[in-house]
């Protein structure tokens, strides 16, 4: 009962004018960035935190905003993966398999109209779980000393690469270059300089901000560029939707698969590296080895559209408890969000739920309240938004890549951190051709310096004893399970693939 | 090829950042740790994972042609002129030229990307900085 009187103070701080518009524009913002391909979720929220900070506003209504927006691209990515066969961000590309098909079949407004539905009760019920499993997880987070701290973060690195990449060394390869960007600066310990090489703007440490919107935003930009890629990828479609009411007996059939995919989804999500993505594609892969009796699935079942966008926004839900209660975040978008929390000097963890009720409770009831504006927006208004598709990338990326300087210029107001913002944004495209995930490169330059202090805290208190680390039974068990998480993908190559449906390109900004 | 040059490459910059990591100067107060240590255990990690990828390269990756490289290396220079020209130029007037610009290298006609620039470019400024009062590069001319 207390969870729900918690829950009531969180609607009562969430339900002004003010935090009400900001999930409205959230949610509005989102579903064009997920629509759009080019812009994903952690793309989408990254360009925007810079709007959030200009607008002065607090914690709770940031993330409101923020939150609205992952919430939002989570619904919105199936607009063109439905109509166009290609997926509007990563974690829709499953709902293309048998979404374009009952397109094609003419039942494109059932099939937007279903995985609306969809969406909305994986979205639901996963934000019902996030208040009941994140309590739980701070109970647990209050036993952690700086030893099972390092383990842990330990943990999400090593198995954010074992889900999210093709190639563990790539992935170590990119969290190792996150921690180190994060070791740039002032040591906070003994004060001394490290790795600034005399350059004054370098003393407090790069901006992980501007890490961010260079990786995830300007990246893009320049992939654009490569391609010469510039019409819209729906000149020349005919964007038929049709009726937009699915008929009872299609909803009366993929509820069972809506309800377990959910189930599915925010498990996927709640695991550490996992994120959206894999929500997605579990949920499918599941479902077609359960119910896909007659082979149906992949030439426009129903169920196969209601899995995948049940199990990626429920992943959506998923993949903020960990960040909230542990303070370490389980996808890109996550990260995204981290970093803003950061920004606004507040840590996420166990006492988060102690210290600052207030956002916590605030968040989950906008996320509530995010998910039924999404609903009505993603139905009724879905005219609206796939009429948005038509915008050629030759003008949105412009934008994208202007409106990227100004919220970076706007926050620190020098052109050297815009220098490194562009360093970033060419980093990011070499690295995304080669293959390497930038995730782990984030959740490094974040993560660093908490990491590394959390290491020197332990072994300060133990008198230089490096063993500590491995000292209590938590500890081990958190090392057993990253190392579990590291290896077993090694084991397992081969014998489980992701579709390979547009991985080049995007496989690195996986969430 | 392209991972075991890459692989290569991240070997060199995992040495260089130990180097870098060991000449950190210490501090006569320090705790038991360092601030060393924790750089040198990531410098291991990137040099270790840096070996596997160059002992071990994935298939090549699809690099573009010349020419296009040529016009990613231009964009650059032109984000990078945009940084620099913005306090002395003013964001409307910077902006305007670098959007179109880009606009310009995905294929709108002139017409279309001078049009896109400018409506950027004035479409930010209004958003941004009337309506939401974020203090933008201030040129010559006061915008």
């Amino acid at each position: 009962m207390e969870i729900l009187s918690q829950l009531g103070d969180g609607f009562a701080i969430a339900l002004t004018w003010q935090n009400l518009g900001l999930a409205l524009l959230g949610c509005f913002l989102g579903t064009i960035m997920g629509a759009l391909p080019g812009l994903g979720p952690s793309n989408g929220v990254a360009i925007l935190i810079p709007l959030a900070f200009t607008m002065g506003l607090g914690a709770t209504p940031a993330l409101i905003l923020l939150t609205s927006v992952y919430y939002g691209a989570m619904y919105g990515g199936r607009i063109s993966s439905i109509l166009l066969n290609i997926p509007g961000d990563e974690p829709a590309m499953m709902t293309c398999l048998d979404g374009h098909p009952m397109a094609k079949k003419g039942m494109a407004g059932e099939a937007l109209s279903l995985s609306g539905i969809a969406s909305f009760v994986g979205a639901f019920l996963a934000t019902w779980g996030l208040i009941i499993l994140a309590p739980q997880l701070v109970k647990i987070a209050l036993l952690f000393g700086p030893a099972e701290y390092f383990a842990l973060f330990a943990l999400a690195f090593m198995t954010l690469g074992g889900v999210s990449s093709t190639n563990q060394a790539k992935s170590a390869f990119a969290a190792a270059l996150g921690l180190g960007l994060a070791m740039i600066g002032v040591d906070t310990q003994t004060g001394v300089p490290r790795f600034t090489f005399g350059e004054v703007h370098l003393y407090d440490g790069l901006d992980f901000l501007v890490a961010i919107v260079g990786l995830f935003a300007l990246s893009e930009v320049f992939i654009f560029l490569e391609e010469r890629h510039g019409s819209s990828d729906a000149a020349g479609h005919k964007l038929k939707i049709g009726r937009l009411t699915p008929p009872l007996k299609m909803i009366k059939e993929s509820t069972p698969t809506m309800l377990r995919t959910s189930v599915l989804g925010f498990l996927a999500g709640v695991l550490p590296g996992a994120g959206a993505s894999l929500g997605s594609f579990i949920s499918y892969s599941m479902e077609k080895r359960l119910v896909d009796k007659d082979g149906t699935f992949g030439t426009g079942d129903p169920r196969g559209v209601a899995a995948p966008e049940a199990g990626n926004n429920a992943a959506a839900g998923g993949a903020l408890v960990p960040m909230l209660a542990l303070g370490v975040p389980g996808s890109g978008t996550t990260a995204v969000l981290l970093a803003v929390l950061l920004s606004l000097n507040i840590t996420p963890g166990p006492l988060l739920f102690t210290n600052n009720p207030d956002v916590v409770w605030g968040l989950i009831a906008a996320l509530f309240i995010a998910n039924f504006m999404l609903l009505a927006m993603n139905i009724p208004m879905v005219g609206l938004f796939t009429r948005l598709l038509l915008i050629p990338p030759r003008i949105l990326m412009p934008i994208v890549a202007m409106v990227s300087f100004v919220g970076i210029y706007g926050i620190s107001g020098s052109s050297f951190d815009l220098l490194v913002m562009i360093g970033f944004g060419v980093m990011g495209w070499v690295l995304r051709k080669l293959d390497v995930p930038l995730v782990p490169i984030i959740l490094g330059t974040l993560l660093g310096n908490s990491m590394e202090n959390n290491l020197r805290r332990a072994i300060t208190i133990d008198n230089g004893n490096w063993w500590t680390l491995i000292d209590s039974p938590l500890a081990i068990g958190l090392w057993m399970v990253a190392i579990f998480g590291f290896v077993l993908p090694i084991i397992l190559a081969g014998r489980i693939k992701m579709p390979s449906l547009r991985r080049d390109e995007e496989g690195s900004l996986r969430d | 090829m392209s991972d075991r040059i890459f692989g290569i490459f991240g070997v060199l910059l995992s040495i260089g950042f130990a180097l870098a990591a060991l000449a950190i100067e210490e501090s006569f107060l320090s705790d038991a740790v360092g601030p060393k240590a924790f750089p040198l255990i990531i410098a291991a990690i990137l040099g270790l994972s840096s070996l596997v990828i160059a002992l071990r390269p994935d298939a090549e990756p699809h690099w573009p042609a010349l020419g296009r490289l040529v016009e990613i290396g231009a964009a650059v220079v032109v984000m990078i002129l945009y940084a620099q020209l913005l306090p002395v130029a003013g964001f409307v007037i910077a902006t305007a030229l670098a959007a179109s610009y880009l606009s310009w290298r995905l294929g709108s006609s002139v017409l279309a990307s001078v049009l896109t620039g400018v409506g950027t470019s004035l479409g930010i400024y209004s958003v941004f900085h009337l309506v939401l009062g974020l203090s933008l590069a201030r040129g010559p001319l006061g915008f």
